[in-house]
């Protein structure tokens, strides 16, 4: 039964479930041709299980590391989606429609970048959950194969022995290589997100998301020219609070401006456009 | 018959399900050769969905090894690009 399951898994099998099969035979022929004793067959077949379970917890936490670096990075982006917001309604408040789209056409870009971001990290979630439950899995299969290898050390005659081995071998060797590879692809996975997360960073770094409220070296051109007018502003007031102890004849224009913007953003925050 | 998803778990099928499963297999090829990467999902999922559905999955401890081995679910269309090409699952003699 079981030979004929791998003469015909052998045979038809190309790709991944190919290669997957080639490697777990490959496995599994090292460990049998690796003693004439059949105990020290199992003994050794199980030494090995045991060392894989114990790299497997290692990988599952590299893809729990780089899941945790993903987060972080949406959260920072999620604050710079809520400034940029918040900065495109100040433009307008000054009546710099010409800012605010500028600082809305970030926000669009960031809101991109999130999204593709929270995706990855959901991917890396189920991921995370999947070799989780694998790694379950081979441990109980692992343990099953201990408790076999008892009975077929005391049951069994040397050529009985073999062939119930070769069996219980290629049950769990299967499970192993096919989380060796569950393992290998995670890993691949978390490399491209790293290349991806490091690509954004940069970008970050560049100014193109760049934290517009932050005042000094870091700020870029929209930063610059919100501080001026700011500053514009502040003179206005201060200008206008003077005019009013000194008479009548102070504007009011402060907040009609605002009022202004508050509407322009509204129709704006959608579309990344206002209008 | 017994069917691996791979990364995931084995299930115990009924032996008269090969059919459909290789049925899906061949169409899943030809997807793959056409660049019909929806025609691919859509394919690979109602293989993953037919395993689920109609087997039985197999206790943790079973040591037992596979017929047949399913790419991860969430294979890349550039993966299937490597994995679906020939022959199908179970050979036709």
């Amino acid at each position: 039964m079981a030979r004929r399951r791998s003469d015909r898994k052998e045979a038809c099998l190309p790709g991944l479930a190919g290669r997957l099969s080639t490697t777990i035979k490959a496995k599994i022929s090292k460990w049998l041709d690796r003693a004439e004793d059949p105990a020290e067959t199992l003994d050794y077949g199980y030494r090995k299980q045991v060392e894989l379970l114990q790299n497997v917890k290692k990988g599952i936490a590299d893809v729990v590391t780089s899941k945790k670096r993903l987060q972080m990075q949406s959260q920072k982006l999620e604050q710079q989606v809520a400034k940029l917001e918040a900065q495109a309604r100040q433009a307008l408040a000054h009546g710099r429609e010409d800012l605010a789209r500028a600082a809305l056409e970030r926000k669009a870009l960031a809101q991109r970048e999130l999204q593709s971001l929270d995706q990855q990290i959901a991917e890396l979630e189920s991921q995370q959950q999947r070799l989780t439950e694998n790694e379950q899995r081979l441990r109980a299969k692992v343990e099953a194969f201990r408790t076999k290898k008892e009975v077929i050390k005391a049951q069994y005659s040397a050529a009985e022995a073999q062939v119930r081995i070769s069996e219980a071998a290629h049950g769990v060797g299967e499970q192993m290589a096919d989380l060796g590879l569950a393992l290998q692809r995670a890993q691949e996975k978390v490399e491209d997100m790293q290349a991806r997360a490091a690509a954004v960073e940069e970008l970050e770094r560049a100014g193109t998301f760049d934290d517009l409220a932050a005042l000094g070296s870091g700020s870029d051109d929209i930063d610059r020219q919100l501080a001026q007018l700011e500053t514009g502003d502040q003179i206005e007031r201060e200008l206008a609070r003077l005019k009013g102890e000194i008479g009548p004849g102070g504007r009011a224009a402060g907040q009609l401006d605002a009022g202004k913007g508050d509407a322009g953003q509204s129709s704006g925050a959608g579309a990344g456009g206002g209008s | 018959m017994i069917v691996r998803i791979a990364g995931e778990r084995q299930y115990r099928l009924s032996d008269d399900l090969a059919e459909r499963l290789n049925d899906l297999d061949n169409r899943c090829v030809e997807a793959v050769e056409g660049g019909d990467e929806a025609r691919f999902r859509d394919l690979f999922a109602q293989m993953i969905a037919l395993v689920e559905g109609e087997g039985a999955p197999l206790a943790d401890d079973e040591l037992v090894e596979s017929d047949v081995i399913l790419p991860p679910r969430d294979i890349t269309f550039k993966e299937a690009q490597r994995e679906f090409t020939g022959e199908g699952l179970i050979p036709d003699d």
